[in-house]
C-alpha cells in the first residue's frame, strides 16, 4: 500500500503534499467506517516504528553493500552477531556502549563477507549462506558459555538490559494524545501520527532514521558516494577512472554488516529487553526485501520497512485491525487503479482494480481475519510486487557480479 | 606422466576440504580457547568413539541432511540459488504427515502415496519461484526466502486450526500403526533403529549421480550451469531447465524428513526438525555438489551434531561449538576452492607459456 502510494508520489513529484493529504484522509475514513481506532492510533504507530527500525537498518545495510555491487545475503547473520554483541557490551557499559557492540559485531560480518567475496571472488550468495551459519552459531555459542553466569541471563538469553534514553517533548505530547483520543476525523489521525513520535521516542529509533538520511545523502551527494555506486554499476570503468574498487567494496561491505549489527542491537535493546537466541526470526532477509522493494532507494527502502513494520505492528496489537486493514489495503488498491486508468494504462487498471474488488468483497462478506495471515501479507506483497514490478525494479548493474582488479584491461 | 597428472588432479581436489577442515579445526579451538575452556577436553570428547545410540543417530541424521543437500546441489548445478529448500520441505512434511495421518489407504500403500504428496507439494512449492523467474524475471534468491516465510506461517496456521491439541502442543493425526516402518536395528533395541526411509537417501544420491553423468539432462543441467551462452548456443532452453531443476530441487526437498516421519515421529508437530534446509545449503557448497562430496559432508555434519550432544557430559564447553565449526568449514571451503582454482589456473598457464614458448628460448 505505501509502496504503491510511494510510486504514485514519485511519478507526481509535484503532487506529493496532496498524495499524503489523500493517504490521512482514506486511513482516517477507514478507521471511522470500520470502527477501528487501532489502525492509526499513536500506540500503533510506536509499535510499528520500533517493528519498522531494525528491519530498516537490515535494509540500508544491504543498501551500502548492493550500491557497491555486492549482494549481502549475510545480513541475517550479520543481525544475529548485532544482537550478542548489544547484549555483552549493554551489560558491562551500559546501552550506547551496547549500540556500539552491535555495530562492532556486525562488522566483523561484514568483514568476513568482504574478504570472502571482493579479496577471494567467492559467489556472493554462497558466501552469504556461510555467513548466516556462522552467525547463527556465533551467537548461540557465546550466549551459552558467557551468558549462564551473569544476571538475568541464561544459555540462551540475558535479559534486564537498560534501553538508550526514551524522549517525551512535553507539553506536545499531552496535548497530541489528548486529541488523538477524540477520534475526529483527519485531525485525530495526525496527532496520533505527533504523539507517537513525542512520547517515550528511543534515541536509538531517532539515530536509525539519521542513519537512512546520512547514508542517502552520504551516497548519493558526495564524491565518495558517487565512486562507490559506480563500484556497483560499472567497476571496470570505476578502476581505470583511478578508483579503488576493492578499497570502495570493503568500505560498503563493512558498513552494510555494521548497519545489519545495529539492527540487531535494537531488537536487543529497544524492541524487547535483553537478547534472545533466534530473537532475528528473519529479519535481515525481510531487510533484504524491503530493500528490493524499495528499487535500491533510500525512500524507498523506508516505505518498505514501513510496510512491513506496520503490518507487523498491527497483527500484534490487534488482530481486528487486520480486518480493517483489508478495506484500506481495497480502497488504496482502488485508487491506485484509478490513477493508472487516468494515466493511459488500461490493462494495468483493470488487473490492480480486479485485486482491489476481491479485497472489497472479502472484506464485507468475513468479520475477522486469521491472525497469520497478516504475518504472512508483507511477504505476499513483496513477492506481488516483484511479479507485477520487477520490469520497473533497477538494481545496480553489476550487482553480485564478481570483480576482479586488472579486469579493466 | 598420465598416472601423476591424475594424481594430481585428485590432490588439488581434495585439498580445498582439506584446508576448510583445518581452518574449521583452528577456529573451533580459538573460540573455546577465548571462552575459558580447554579444547583438549573438547577435541578428545568430539573424537571418542560414539556409543552405540549415537551412532545409530548420526546414520539417521546424516541421511536427512544428504537428501537436503542433493536437493541444494540440484540447483546450484545449474546456477540458481534454492534458497528456499527449508520452506519446501516444510510444507512438503506438513503435506504428507497430513495425508498420511487421514490414512485415506493403509499399510505401505500410504507410506508410497504419502512419498508422492511430498515430492508434489515441494516440486510445487519451489515451482513458484521457477515461473517467477522465468516469465516475471524475478531473483530466486528473493522470491524463494519470501516462498520459506509464507510457508511456515501457512503451516502453522493450517496446524492450529486443523491439528490435533493436546495439552500445549499440537500435532497433525497419527500415522495408522501399519503406516509405521521398521527400521533395522544394529545393536541393542534401546539404542534406536536405523529408519527405514534412509534408503531414501541412498536411492537418491544414486539417482543423482546418474542423473548427472549419465543423461541427456544432467549434461544440459552441468552446460548450462557452467555458461548460459554456450548452452543457449548448443539448443538448450535455459527457461525450461530452470523451471525443471526448479522442480526437481523441489521434489526432493520434499523428501527431506520422511524418513524421520515414518521411522518414529507420526506426525508432524513439535517433532519437526526444522533448519535442514539451511544446513543442506552449506553441505552441498562443502561437498563441491558432487555426490560423493556431499555424502562425506553429510557425515561429517552429522557426526558433529551427535557427538556434541555428549558435550555436556564430558567437558565444560556449549554444544552449540559445533555450529560454529560447521559454518567455517562451509566459508573456508568456498574460500578454499577459489583459491586452489586460481591457483590452477594460473600454473596451467605457466605450463602452456613454456610448451607453446619458441625451441631454445628457456623462460
Amino acid at each position: 500500500m505505501t509502496t504503491l502510494v510511494q510510486t504514485t508520489a514519485r511519478r507526481a513529484k509535484q503532487h506529493w503534499f496532496l498524495v499524503v493529504l489523500a493517504v490521512i484522509a482514506i486511513v482516517s475514513l477507514v478507521r471511522i467506517v470500520s470502527d477501528t481506532d487501532d489502525i492509526s492510533s499513536a500506540g500503533t504507530i510506536r509499535a510499528a516504528i520500533i517493528a519498522t527500525c531494525p528491519i530498516l537498518m537490515a535494509a540500508l545495510g544491504g543498501l551500502w553493500a548492493e550500491r557497491a555491487g555486492v549482494v549481502n545475503i549475510g545480513l541475517e547473520g550479520q543481525m544475529i552477531l548485532g544482537t550478542w554483541g548489544a547484549a555483552f557490551f549493554a551489560y558491562h557499559g551500559g546501552p550506547w556502549a551496547g549500540v556500539v557492540g552491535a555495530a562492532l559485531f556486525g562488522v566483523i560480518g561484514g568483514l568476513l563477507h568482504a574478504v570472502a567475496t571482493v579479496t577471494f571472488g567467492v559467489d556472493h550468495i554462497v558466501s552469504g549462506v556461510a555467513i548466516n551459519l556462522i552467525g547463527a552459531g556465533a551467537a548461540t555459542f557465546l550466549a551459552e558459555a558467557i551468558f549462564s553466569d551473569l544476571e538475568g541471563g541464561g544459555p540462551n538469553q540475558l535479559i534486564g538490559l537498560e534501553s538508550p534514553t526514551k524522549i517525551t517533548v512535553p507539553g506536545i505530547s499531552d496535548a497530541s494524545l489528548d486529541l488523538a483520543s477524540r477520534g475526529w476525523f483527519f485531525v485525530s489521525d495526525v496527532a496520533a501520527f505527533v504523539g507517537a513520535l513525542t512520547t517515550s521516542l528511543s534515541t536509538l529509533s531517532i539515530l536509525v532514521f539519521a542513519l537512512v538520511a546520512i547514508s542517502a545523502w552520504v551516497l548519493w551527494r558526495t564524491p565518495f558516494g558517487l565512486r562507490l555506486r559506480s563500484c556497483g554499476e560499472n567497476p571496470q570503468a570505476a578502476e581505470t577512472l583511478g578508483v579503488n574498487v576493492y578499497l570502495y567494496k570493503y568500505i560498503a561491505v563493512i558498513v552494510s554488516g555494521g548497519l545489519a549489527g545495529i539492527g540487531g542491537g535494537f531488537l536487543a535493546l529497544v524492541a524487547s529487553s535483553g537478547f534472545n537466541t533466534g530473537q532475528t526470526g528473519g529479519r535481515g532477509f525481510i531487510g533484504l526485501a524491503a530493500m528490493i522493494f524499495g528499487n535500491w532507494r533510500p525512500g524507498g527502502l523506508v516505505a518498505g520497512a514501513l510496510t512491513f513494520g506496520y503490518t507487523d505492528a498491527l497483527r500484534l496489537r490487534n488482530a481486528e485491525a487486520v480486518h480493517a486493514l483489508l478495506l484500506l489495503l481495497a480502497i488504496g488498491l482502488l485508487a491506485y487503479a484509478a490513477y493508472r486508468a487516468v494515466s493511459g494504462n488500461l490493462r494495468a487498471a483493470v488487473g490492480i482494480g480486479v485485486v482491489g474488488a476481491l479485497l472489497l468483497v472479502w472484506y464485507l462478506g468475513t468479520e475477522t481475519v486469521p491472525r497469520d495471515f497478516t504475518s504472512m501479507t508483507p511477504y505476499v506483497t513483496t513477492l506481488l510486487v516483484l511479479a507485477l514490478g520487477a520490469q520497473r525494479l533497477r538494481m545496480p548493474a553489476a550487482d553480485g557480479k564478481p570483480y576482479r582488479k586488472g579486469s579493466a584491461g | 606422466m598420465n598416472l601423476s597428472v591424475r594424481l594430481r588432479a585428485v590432490g588439488m581436489a581434495l585439498l580445498a576440504p582439506l584446508i576448510a577442515v583445518v581452518v574449521a579445526v583452528l577456529a573451533t579451538t580459538v573460540v573455546i580457547a577465548a571462552a575459558g575452556s580447554s579444547p583438549g577436553d573438547f577435541w578428545t570428547a568430539m573424537f571418542s568413539n560414539p556409543l552405540p545410540r549415537i551412532r545409530v543417530n548420526i546414520v539417521n541424521q546424516a541421511a536427512m541432511i544428504y537428501i537436503a543437500s542433493v536437493a541444494a546441489a540440484i540447483g546450484f548445478r545449474m546456477g540458481l540459488f534454492n534458497i528456499g529448500i527449508e520452506g519446501q520441505y516444510t510444507i512438503a512434511s506438513f503435506a504428507a504427515a497430513s495425508f498420511a495421518g487421514a490414512a485415506f489407504v493403509g499399510g505401505f500403500l500410504n507410506v508410497v502415496a504419502a512419498l508422492v504428496v511430498a515430492v508434489v507439494v515441494g516440486a510445487a512449492w519451489a515451482g513458484i519461484a521457477g515461473v517467477l523467474r522465468t516469465s516475471r524475471g524475478v531473483s530466486e534468491v528473493i522470491s524463494t526466502i519470501m516462498l520459506n516465510a509464507i510457508a511456515v506461517t501457512l503451516v502453522g496456521y493450517l496446524l492450529n486450526r486443523y491439528g490435533v491439541h493436546e495439552g500445549n502442543t499440537v500435532h497433525t493425526k497419527k500415522l495408522p500403526d501399519s503406516s509405521q516402518l521398521d527400521g533395522f536395528a544394529p545393536y541393542e533395541p534401546r539404542d534406536g533403529q536405523v529408519w527405514a526411509l534412509v534408503i531414501l537417501a541412498v536411492l537418491l544420491g544414486v539417482g543423482f549421480w546418474v542423473l548427472l553423468t549419465k543423461t541427456r539432462f544432467g549434461f544440459d543441467l552441468r552446460a548450462s550451469g557452467q555458461s548460459e551462452t554456450a548452452a543457449r548456443a548448443s539448443g538448450i532452453d535455459p527457461k525450461r531447465m530452470i523451471v525443471i531443476s526448479m522442480l526437481l530441487s523441489g521434489a526432493v526437498a520434499g523428501l527431506i524428513w520422511m524418513p524421520a516421519l515414518f521411522g518414529g515421529a507420526g506426525s508432524y508437530g513439535t517433532s519437526f526438525q526444522v533448519g535442514l534446509g539451511f544446513i543442506g545449503l552449506g553441505v552441498a557448497l562443502l561437498g563441491r555438489n558432487q555426490p560423493l562430496g556431499i555424502l562425506f559432508g553429510a557425515v561429517l555434519f552429522a557426526f558433529l551434531n551427535a557427538q556434541s550432544n555428549t558435550l555436556t557430559f564430558s567437558t565444560d564447553v556449549a554444544p552449540s561449538i559445533v555450529q560454529i565449526t560447521q559454518g567455517v568449514a562451509v566459508l573456508a571451503v568456498v574460500v578454499a576452492y577459489e583459491v586452489v582454482r586460481r591457483w590452477r589456473s594460473r600454473l596451467e598457464r605457466r605450463v602452456v607459456a613454456r610448451e607453446l614458448a619458441p625451441a631454445g628460448v628457456t623462460s
